[in-house]
This record gives C-alpha cells, sequence and structure tokens, in this order.
C-alpha cells in the first residue's frame, strides 16, 4: 500500500491538468419520449505523467468521454478544465482551438481512415508542426521538426515521402503518434488505439507509448476494452458501465482483487491460461 | 485416415497479377476428426480466412488454387454444381465475424431461420419455427416466440450472434465453420457466446474448426490449434497452447500483455518474413 | 450501433480485404481497354481540332462556288457543302467549338459548383440549407432554357450561350461534388486536422479537396458530353454560333437542305463527329466515375 500512499502524496502537490465534473450526455432518441443517456455524471482528474484508463464495454460511453474532452462532442451538462480554463463551450475561435491543439492530442483507433490517404506522411506531421511552430518558423525548420519526431516514433527518413497505403496499420498508427507528438502536447487522449492492430504490432506500439513517457512529460487517457493492454499501459483506471462510472482505483489492484461485481466479470470473461468460457444467463432461457 | 471428417492436404491458392504472382495459401495441410474441433489461429493476413474460403471454395476467381481438400471422402475441388450446393447447405455450417452482414435486415429473424428448412428440406412452417423456437431457447435467447417477429437490426450484436449459431445448429451440419465470431463482440458477449457453441457442438458431437486471432480464446474452446504464418501452417497439434515449440508461436504467446501481471517491456516479435524463409530452408 | 471498441477488429479485417481488393484492381487499370480506346480517339480529334490551321487541307470558309454540292472525290474526300466548302476542313474546324465551348461550360460550372458544394459541405447548416435549395430551383429548369434565356436578353452568340448553360451545370457538379465532402467531412482524418487547430479553409482545400478530386474530375467529363449535344443543339437552332464559322451543329443544319438536293455528307459527316465525340466522353466519365467510386 505504500505506492498508494506515495501517488497520494504527488497528487496533493501537483494540479490536475485535466479536470472533469459531473459530464453528461443526452442524445435524442428514436422517439421524442426517450432520450439517450449515453454519459451520466463522470468525473475524473488526469494528473501530470500519468495514464489514465478508461474502460468499458460498448455503450459504456467511454469514446463519448473522450470525444467531449477535445470538443469533439458537446456537453449537454457538466465542466471540463483543463488546467483551469474550461472547455464546457467548445472553441469559438481559430486561436483557441489552436492553443487547446498544443494541450490535449487525440489519436484515433482506426489507422486507416485517420490519415489523409492524399498527404505524404512527412507532410502529414508537417502540417501539424506547422500549425504550431510559430510565426518565426522557417520551412526548413518545420521539415527538420517533422522529421526528427518521425524519428522518435520509429519511422526513418525514407517514410516521409511515402503515402499511407504503402505502409503497415502499425507504422500508420505511429504516424498517427507522431502528428499528435507535433503539437507538442501535455496530454494525449488514446481512443482504442491499439485494437485494431495484430498482437505482435500492439506490443510495439505499447512500448512505444511507453518510451514516449520515458523521454517526455506526458498524460495519456487510455480508453480500452481490453483489460490486459490497461494493465500493461495504465497506472489508474475508471469502469464505465452504461455512461456511468461503476468501479476506479490503481489498476494493479483493481485488477488482482476486483471487488464491484461488474469489473469481476469483465475480469472473469479475458481469456487466459486455465480459463473457460461460461454462460452468463443459464437461467434467461 | 479415412475416419477424417476434414482433410486438406497441400493447399495452396495464388493471385495472379499484373506483375508477377503472390501466393497467400503455401501448402496448408489440416485435419478435422468428426466432433473435433480445431482452432485455427493467425494474424491479420496469415492466410486463415482465406483456408475457410478455400474449404467452401469461395475463394476469388482471380485466385488459382490448387492441392487436395477432402469432406467425407468425397473431394470439394471436383464436386459439381449440385454436390457443391447441398455440401454448403448441410454439411457446413458458417459463422461470421459479423452476423449482420449475413442477415437479411428485411426479413423477420423466423423467416430468416425457418427458410433454409421449409425451402430445401420440405419441413412445413409450423414444425421449422417449432424447431427454431427449440433452438433459440437452447442458445439462450429469451423469449424465443417473440424474437421470431422480430427484425435483425432490433436485437444486439451479441444476441444476433445467437441466432446465427441456433441457425447453422437447424441445418445440422456436420461441421461449424466459425471465422472470427466473437471479435465485434464484447468480453463478456465472447464468453457467453463462446460458452453456447462449445456446448452446443459437443452435445451434437459437430466438428469445429474456430478461425481467431486470439491464441488464449482457442486455447480455451478447442482440442487442438493450428498457428498460421503467410499462408502456411508453422505449427499445429494439442500442444501449441502449454508448451509451443516453433519460435513464431513462442513469441506470439509472449508478446501478448498479460491481465496478472505487468512487464517493463513487452517483448517484440523478431519473426518476419527473412526468419521465416531461413528456418524453412534450414528446416529442408 | 458500432462502437469504436466492438469494431476493432472488423477494422483490422476490412483493411485486409481492401489490401485484396487493390491487388486485384491494378490488373484492370483505371481506364480499361474501351476506354483507352475511347480516349485514343478523342485526343487524335482534340489534336486535330486544336492544329486545324496546319492539318485542315483547305481554308473552312473559302467558297469554291464552281464545285459546290461535289460528292467525295480526290480533291476533296469529304467533298463539298452548298458554298463549295470543304467539308473536312469544316470538321476539323468546326470540332474546335464543338469542344472548346463545351469545356469552358464545364470549366466554369466545375469551378462554381465545387466552390459551392465544398463551402456547404463544411459550414453546413443554414449555407448548406440555402445552397442546396438553390442547386434545387437551378435542377428543376432544363439546360437549355438557360442558354435561351441567356440568348434572349444578350443576343445570339457562342459566349451568351456558353455562359447560360455554365449556370444550368453548376448543380450537377455540385450536387455529386458536395455528398462526396459530405462523407469526407465525417471521416476521422478531417476531425483529426480540426483537432490539430487547423482553419476551415485550410482544412477544406488540403485534407477534403484532393479526396473528392477523381470525383470532381469524374463527374466534369461524364457532363461534357452532355454539354456538346446541348451546345451543338443551340447552334442547330441557330442561336449559338453564328454562319459562317465552322461549328458541327450548324454543319448539321447547313446539310440539312443539302439532303433534299441528294447530297447528305455534310449532316451524316457532321453528326457522325458529335455522336463520337460524346460517345468517347461518355465512356471515358463513366470509367473515371466507377474508379473514383471503388477508391472509398
Amino acid at each position: 500500500m505504500t505506492g498508494n500512499d506515495h501517488h497520494a502524496a504527488t497528487r496533493t502537490t501537483d494540479e490536475p491538468i485535466v479536470a472533469a465534473r459531473g459530464l453528461r450526455k443526452v442524445y435524442p432518441g428514436p422517439t421524442k419520449g426517450d432520450p439517450v443517456i449515453a454519459v451520466d455524471d463522470v468525473s475524473f482528474e488526469l494528473y501530470p505523467n500519468e495514464c489514465l484508463a478508461i474502460v468499458g464495454e460498448s455503450g459504456s460511453g467511454k469514446t463519448t468521454v473522450a470525444r467531449m474532452l477535445v470538443g469533439l462532442e458537446t456537453l449537454t451538462e457538466g465542466e471540463i478544465e483543463v488546467r483551469g480554463e474550461s472547455r464546457a463551450r467548445g472553441a469559438r475561435r481559430l486561436a483557441d482551438r489552436r492553443r487547446w491543439a498544443s494541450e490535449v492530442q487525440y489519436v484515433f483507433q482506426d489507422p486507416y481512415s485517420s490519415l489523409n490517404a492524399r498527404q505524404r506522411v512527412g507532410d502529414i506531421v508537417a502540417t501539424s508542426v506547422g500549425l504550431h511552430a510559430g510565426a518565426s518558423a522557417t520551412r526548413r525548420d518545420v521539415r527538420t521538426r517533422a522529421l526528427d519526431i518521425l524519428d522518435r516514433v520509429g519511422l526513418d527518413d525514407r517514410f516521409a515521402e511515402k503515402h499511407p497505403h504503402q505502409l503497415s496499420g502499425g507504422q500508420r498508427q505511429r504516424v498517427a503518434i507522431a502528428r499528435a507528438l507535433a503539437a507538442d502536447p501535455a496530454v494525449i487522449v488514446l481512443d482504442e488505439a491499439v485494437a485494431a492492430l495484430d498482437v505482435s504490432i500492439q506490443a510495439q506500439i505499447l512500448n512505444l507509448l511507453a518510451d514516449i513517457r520515458a523521454s517526455r512529460e506526458v498524460s495519456y487517457l487510455f480508453i480500452s476494452h481490453d483489460l490486459a493492454v490497461v494493465n500493461q499501459i495504465s497506472e489508474r483506471m475508471i469502469v464505465m458501465e452504461q455512461g456511468r462510472v461503476v468501479d476506479q482505483g490503481r489498476t494493479a489492484e483493481l485488477l488482482a482483487d476486483p471487488v464491484h461485481p461488474y469489473t469481476r466479470a469483465l475480469r472473469a470473461a479475458v481469456p487466459r491460461p486455465g480459463w473457460k468460457p461460461v454462460r452468463r444467463e443459464r437461467l434467461a432461457s | 485416415m479415412t475416419d477424417h471428417l476434414l482433410r486438406l492436404d497441400d493447399v495452396r491458392a495464388t493471385l495472379r497479377l499484373r506483375d508477377g504472382e503472390q501466393t497467400l495459401l503455401n501448402g496448408v495441410s489440416l485435419e478435422i476428426g468428426a466432433g473435433e474441433a480445431l482452432g485455427l489461429v493467425g494474424e491479420s493476413g496469415s492466410g486463415k480466412s482465406l483456408t475457410t474460403r478455400a474449404i467452401t471454395r469461395m475463394l476469388d476467381p482471380a485466385f488459382r488454387v490448387s492441392g487436395e481438400i477432402l469432406f467425407d471422402g468425397a473431394s470439394v475441388p471436383r464436386m459439381n454444381a449440385q454436390a457443391l450446393r447441398r455440401y454448403r447447405q448441410r454439411d457446413v455450417g458458417m459463422i461470421f465475424q459479423d452476423p449482420r452482414a449475413h442477415v437479411n435486415p428485411v426479413h423477420r429473424v423466423g423467416d430468416f431461420l425457418t427458410e433454409a428448412l421449409v425451402r430445401d428440406r420440405g419441413v412445413d412452417r409450423r414444425t421449422a419455427e417449432r424447431r427454431a423456437v427449440a433452438l433459440l431457447d437452447e442458445v439462450g435467447v429469451r423469449n424465443p416466440e417473440h424474437r421470431l417477429r422480430q427484425y435483425p437490426h432490433e436485437l444486439s450484436g451479441g444476441l444476433l450472434q445467437r441466432v446465427m449459431i441456433a441457425s447453422v445448429l437447424l441445418a445440422e451440419p456436420k461441421l461449424i465453420l466459425a471465422d472470427e465470431p466473437t471479435t465485434a463482440l464484447d468480453v463478456t458477449a465472447q464468453s457467453d457466446v463462446m460458452a453456447i457453441l462449445d456446448e452446443q457442438r459437443r452435445a451434437r458431437g459437430l466438428a469445429l474448426l474456430f478461425i481467431t486471432h486470439d491464441l488464449e480464446l482457442a486455447a480455451a474452446c478447442c482440442d487442438r490449434l493450428a498457428v498460421m504464418y503467410a499462408g502456411e501452417i508453422v505449427e499445429q497439434g494439442a500442444h501449441v497452447y502449454d508448451a509451443p515449440t516453433h519460435p513464431y508461436t513462442i513469441e506470439l504467446l509472449g508478446a501478448r500483455p498479460s491481465i496478472d501481471h505487468r512487464v517493463e517491456r513487452l517483448p517484440v516479435l523478431r519473426y518476419d518474413r527473412a526468419a521465416h524463409e531461413l528456418l524453412k530452408t534450414e528446416a529442408s | 450501433m458500432t462502437t469504436p471498441s466492438t469494431t476493432s477488429l472488423a477494422v483490422a479485417r476490412a483493411v485486409g480485404s481492401r489490401r485484396t481488393a487493390g491487388l486485384l484492381r491494378t490488373t484492370g487499370g483505371r481506364l480499361g481497354v474501351i476506354g483507352c480506346i475511347a480516349a485514343g480517339l478523342l485526343l487524335v480529334i482534340a489534336l486535330a481540332a486544336a492544329f486545324a490551321p496546319v492539318v485542315a487541307p483547305y481554308d473552312p470558309d473559302f467558297p469554291d462556288l464552281l464545285a459546290s454540292l461535289s460528292g467525295p472525290t480526290i480533291a476533296h474526300p469529304l467533298g463539298t457543302d452548298a458554298l463549295g466548302r470543304d467539308i473536312l476542313s469544316r470538321l476539323i474546324w468546326g470540332a474546335r467549338i464543338t469542344l472548346a465551348g463545351p469545356g469552358l461550360v464545364i470549366l466554369i460550372a466545375t469551378v462554381v459548383g465545387t466552390l459551392l458544394a465544398l463551402l456547404a459541405a463544411w459550414r453546413g447548416g443554414r449555407i448548406d440549407t440555402a445552397i442546396s435549395w438553390l442547386l434545387d430551383v437551378l435542377f428543376a429548369v432544363p439546360g437549355i432554357v438557360f442558354g435561351l434565356i441567356a440568348v434572349a436578353i444578350w443576343g445570339p452568340s457562342l459566349i451568351t450561350v456558353v455562359c447560360g448553360l455554365a449556370i444550368a451545370y453548376v448543380p450537377y457538379v455540385a450536387r455529386v461534388v458536395r455528398g462526396a465532402a459530405l462523407r469526407e467531412r465525417n471521416m476521422p482524418y478531417v476531425a483529426a486536422a480540426w483537432l490539430q487547430g487547423q482553419s476551415g479553409p485550410g482544412i477544406t482545400f488540403t485534407q477534403i479537396l484532393p479526396n473528392v478530386q477523381p470525383i470532381v474530375v469524374a463527374q466534369a467529363v461524364s457532363s461534357l458530353g452532355f454539354a456538346v449535344i446541348d451546345l451543338a443543339a443551340v447552334s442547330f437552332l441557330g442561336l449559338g454560333v453564328q454562319p459562317p464559322t465552322a461549328d458541327l451543329g450548324l454543319m448539321v443544319k447547313s446539310g440539312f437542305d443539302s439532303v433534299l438536293r441528294g447530297q447528305p455528307t455534310e449532316a451524316i459527316a457532321a453528326g457522325s463527329l458529335i455522336v463520337l465525340i460524346v460517345w468517347c466522353v461518355t465512356v471515358i466519365g463513366d470509367r473515371l466515375t466507377s474508379s473514383a467510386r471503388s477508391m472509398r
């Protein structure tokens, strides 16, 4: 438990980068009388240099929370602050949007549709660098920095001239991560960022994410349905079910000894040595 | 030899391209006995789905296919149109990753389930519906009579996959080909669907070819495993999960993060095409 | 409902089949055999028209009244018209206007239509509604009517008709491009650019436009065939190109009178060339359209 105490101690000295309180998202339903509540009263804090995972099954609202944080979804209710500045009402001006981009970045699940097929890899990253480099940077500076970032995610100069369709899924996801790093953000939201990848590629990307954290200060908000992956990458986790937070705590502790019935059910359903599939509702029939 | 239900012998599939050829199945040989479950495991592009399509002769015509596929002693490549139809309808049942893409969205669940029985087997509609209700009940679908009158879009993915299992069981095949049947499902639904599939298959003595990328899941549900890499089966047997011998299998098992413990760095696969070719030349 | 977490491997799988589809497609090529033939023919006609002063054996306007309405001879391979002008030379010169006029129509319509479509797709809301409404109104009026209205206001001339028809063709381009741009706008790479802090016009022109460009080109070429027919029809009615300028539509009309005098060559030759041009353009347009569709 000393690890936990230590963590609590560091937390009191640090201000959270992201503070979300009472997030709620309601979509108009198919008929007028029944709206769909996608997210209901979700609160969390993300501290500097930590990885917080949001875990849940489909329909749990975990992706909606992530999209609300970056402004891809509006909030029905609640408050999101990044470094003390409210983001609840969305960006009005381009300058705000650009400043926010330099604080929070986003990596999508599908590395195929999240890259512009008509742009070269070098240009994809350079576009992002150029937007955040400031007016004094020359084209040459931007280009050099883009190549440097590509190199840091394990793609050498040859890749800069390639188009996304010439790359494998893992290499594309590296480009997407490079594009996020180009904005020099304090937070990267990873929305199922390794879910579409093969096991062998998944391991490489998880290692890359760990390497990035070792070399610079950055926090991850890691959205995933995969408990094994979450166990590997995150320190803390939140479990969501049908739009609500049902469980949260230190990842290792929560997975080693789950108390909440939903967390237990999730944990029990993960295939592992000696595991057998179990029928959930034998009685239902 | 004769007691194998399905036997693939040196199956090759080559895609002809403008500049040369690409061999996507490179000598696949495997056997499944009656009532046996074989897990065919591989990453994307390894050829596992192409193998199932070769078994049902559903490969794109652009492929040149060679090798022998024997089902119950009959050669699948040499079947005429009538025999092939019978083979696909009665002998082999298929379950896909995305059930929604394989049901007609404008037909009710009941019509989908009973259609083949009424049309091809001459069973009257009443009997067919009674059988469908009984089977839905067995695969754990609550209130089956009501479900028969619903449309596919009203059912969740997990429920629809159970309907697919029921439809396959209704046809009373000898072999079930399940191609990533739980990949699109949540883990709890996956556990559920696999348990049902396993239980029903055992109760009826059906053979199963289970295609998946998940070694752990395959090991839990199958008698034997076959691991595919680059269009070849690199290792197969009952030992594969507990005591793998092929370097690719060993590395693949190691690369997956564990839910029980965390490692500093995940081991990364060093096995690639070059290592694969080298190993093959050394072996020969 | 497919949420991202559940589609994880569906994505990986779609990717795999996309790769195979790509392999299969490269064997076919983009235009196909017939498309290549059409493109080749069109190129020959366009080159001949472009270099008409060099290629044409005679001055198209020189009347050799002594040899009027001669049938095909060695000196005049396609014969002469009622005024004794060489039909082959007039065909070559006429093809110039028959290609350039509709080309200009489509160029204007494509630029205006694409800009309107991109604006509608990016801004959405009321601007989209207003633009869509405008396009619907334009759609309701047959293209040739715009040409006739323009003629009624500014008098018959090629430029007037081109401007009128260009307006008529805007919705044909804009509607297709708007649909494609809306599809692209909802793609994650556009959301990614937005999250990078790229400006609206920046995203429209560097992200969306390059991805709808194949559809823009395909739609422009497909519309070109219709524009050729419309413009020839207007000239045939005597409201577009004015005599004595050589134009295929006009030649069909003047050839009409010669038909009654037993010399159908002019009308047949000019009519056939129009049909040939339209066929080439339509085939190329079709191939480009299906290849643009299969790229998604």
